[in-house]
């Protein structure tokens, strides 16, 4: 699955990668993918309610040695 | 905001609390609570109408009967004796060295969350009892908040599915 946008919050700690997400996803269009790169290991539990909560799917979730990649897809 | 869909779920919070640390809590909730479609609005009473001043510069934390507060000082944790706190200056330089490490850890600044709740049209009321006790205008306070008092905000949070009180 291919991204439509990257965001990219490396360093950023809670709650700026879901408020800087919340931000990209407005910008797409619906079944359109946001790749999210976050370092906040709180982000791992924050992505997943937050997609939960607002009915944007968490497509996949990847922990590369500390740095996290989430696709969301907007529903 | 989709308004007053039947689905949109709604949260309000009395901030009473004017220090840096205590601006904390309700800014990331609100904040954070908006971004995940919830309508919020925020009661700023007592002290806590510090947090809708013009300028955010003067926020401090109190050192003062704060055990629970120990600052990562090279590779141990400090702690500061309720004695020093009564030393003039000492609650600056924490409130120096707090803001410092928010910078490090990408911790985002009050005035940057103030800015995102007002950007996801979070409603900011000021209360007016507070205004008129501190002797406070509307000209110290940031544009496009409400003032109000407690039938106002009762009025709301009757309507809200979380009511906090902070």
């Amino acid at each position: 699955m291919s991204a439509t946008t990257t965001l990219d919050t490396k360093g950023m700690n809670c709650p700026l990668p879901i408020l800087k997400a919340k931000k990209a996803l407005k910008d797409l269009g619906a079944g359109e993918v946001l790749e999210v790169i976050a370092t906040d290991p709180g982000s791992v539990k924050d992505f997943d309610s937050f997609c939960r909560t607002t009915g944007n799917e968490l497509v996949d979730t990847n922990d590369n040695d500390g740095v996290y990649t989430f696709m969301i897809k907007k529903s | 905001m989709s308004g007053d869909g039947s689905n949109t779920k709604s949260m309000s919070i009395i901030v009473t609390k004017g220090t840096l640390d205590w601006a904390y809590p309700p800014f990331i909730l609100g904040t954070t609570a908006a971004a995940m479609d919830v309508k919020v609005t925020m009661f700023f009473t007592f002290y806590g109408l510090q947090l809708l001043k013009k300028n955010l510069d003067h926020l401090q934390i109190s050192t003062l009967g704060n055990p629970g507060m120990e600052m990562p000082l090279m590779g141990m944790h400090m702690t500061m004796p309720n004695l020093m706190s009564a030393i003039p200056g000492v609650d600056a330089a924490c409130s120096a060295m707090m803001k410092n490490l928010i910078k490090k850890k990408g911790v985002a600044s009050i005035p940057e969350l103030r800015e995102a709740a007002i950007e996801s049209d979070i409603e900011f009321i000021g209360c007016q009892m507070t205004m008129d006790l501190f002797e406070w205008g509307k000209e110290d306070l940031i544009d496009g908040i409400e003032i109000g008092g407690a039938a106002t905000y009762m009025e709301n949070a009757l309507k809200s599915d979380i009511n906090l009180f902070i």
